[in-house]
């Protein structure tokens, strides 16, 4: 079922998430359209609260019928790091990650790894990775949940950097005025 | 996800792992106390053909990403169902597997034996067989069973008590065996002797 993923590529999915850091230095091949449009509804939804999915589903549509393949089920991540982004690989600690996998009943299979512990947001990421392969729902879920939690998500993150460039001290600042 | 790797997975694994992967761990320690018992194994489960449930069962008990094995070709098809609920590795190498699975017993010869030094790291032979109330009879012998106990076995070699007699006779080295049938499931470890029954 999963080999059905690639199949149907979301032509108007945009190829890279502007707003994924991560994404763009992984990124070497521009046009892998399907994978990129699957990493980015993914990494939407591992960040979206289990009540915004929920009430999100609840919205557009509602929830499939589906039976869990695996999990949710909570584990230990090693995560590693290269020093310098190139050096040589080191551990840097272990996260907590739930991760879940469930079938639809009309065939696609979801699977999702969420930060922390929280088994309903993983499930309901899986339930929504599944109907997102699904080409019945996939372009409301799209545009109605997934573009707007990611509008969310970044008005966060600007907001959070906004208030910390806030607090930045511009040490350049007093040279430049000792200079001119 | 990377194509090379993905998984054809349509069937789900334990629904309670904690539970179930604890009650089937206590049927094989207790198959294997008591050679030739049966107990049962895998009750709920809903594997892959040809797979039963009670095969399923212990291979989702038993397996992890720490084991490697070896499936007998009959057996292929529930390969990326287990690599996808065990996490395991597969080996083309026999000799190489801590846990084997197939549905006609093999040449046991080719599974390790373990080694003198370590005789635990010995391979255990998860064999599906037709039943295992009906078919063949065997008298059972050895450590656990006060006197002999017989089992019968459908699906077993017609030779199947010299096959086994290789194996006892290199004790402490030798495969262990977990028969699995349906939702049951029984063990000769490598210490039973073996004789065909009347």
């Amino acid at each position: 079922m999963l080999a059905a993923v690639p199949a149907d590529p979301p032509a108007d999915s945009p190829p890279n998430a502007p707003d994924e850091a991560l994404d763009g230095a992984l990124d070497g091949a521009p046009n892998a359209a399907p994978q990129d449009a699957r990493r980015h509804w993914m990494s939407v939804l591992a960040r979206a609260a289990a009540d915004e999915l929920a009430t999100c589903l609840a919205a557009t549509g509602g929830a499939p019928a589906y039976q869990r393949l695996r999990g949710p089920e909570s584990g230990l991540v090693m995560v590693r790091g290269r020093a310098g982004g190139g050096g040589a690989k080191f551990n840097l600690g272990e996260m907590t990650v739930t991760r879940c996998t469930v079938r639809t009943a009309s065939g696609q299979v979801g699977h999702a790894y969420v930060a922390g512990r929280d088994a309903r947001q993983a499930e309901l990421a899986a339930v929504y990775d599944a109907l997102l392969q699904d080409p019945a729902r996939a372009d409301a879920l799209r545009t109605g949940v997934i573009a707007q939690l990611a509008a969310a998500q970044a008005a966060r993150r600007a907001e959070v950097a906004r208030k910390a460039a806030a607090t930045k001290v511009q040490f350049f600042a007093m040279r430049n005025m000792r200079t001119s | 996800m990377s194509n090379a790797t993905q998984l054809d997975v349509t069937l789900p694994g334990f629904a309670d792992p904690v539970e179930q992967a604890q009650a089937c761990f206590r049927a094989v320690l207790d198959a294997m106390a008591r050679p030739g018992t049966l107990r049962p194994a895998g009750e709920g489960l809903t594997p892959p053909a040809p797979l039963d449930p009670a095969t399923a069962a212990v291979l989702l008990t038993l397996v992890d990403h720490d084991t490697r094995v070896w499936l007998d070709p009959t057996a292929a098809a529930g390969r990326d169902w287990l690599a996808f609920h065990c996490g395991t590795g597969f080996t083309d190498a026999p000799a190489a597997a801590a846990f084997a699975l197939a549905l006609a017993l093999p040449d046991l010869a080719t599974l390790s034996p373990g080694t003198h030094e370590q005789p635990e790291t010995a391979a255990t032979l998860i064999l599906q067989v037709g039943s295992l109330t009906a078919g063949a009879r065997y008298r059972l012998r050895g450590p656990g069973l006060r006197g002999t106990s017989t089992l019968s076995v459908r699906g077993l070699p017609d030779d199947f008590a010299t096959i086994w007699q290789r194996n006892r006779a290199g004790f402490p080295l030798g495969v262990d065996l977990v028969l699995c049938a349906g939702t049951t499931l029984t063990a000769l470890p490598r210490s039973v002797t073996v004789d065909r029954a009347a």
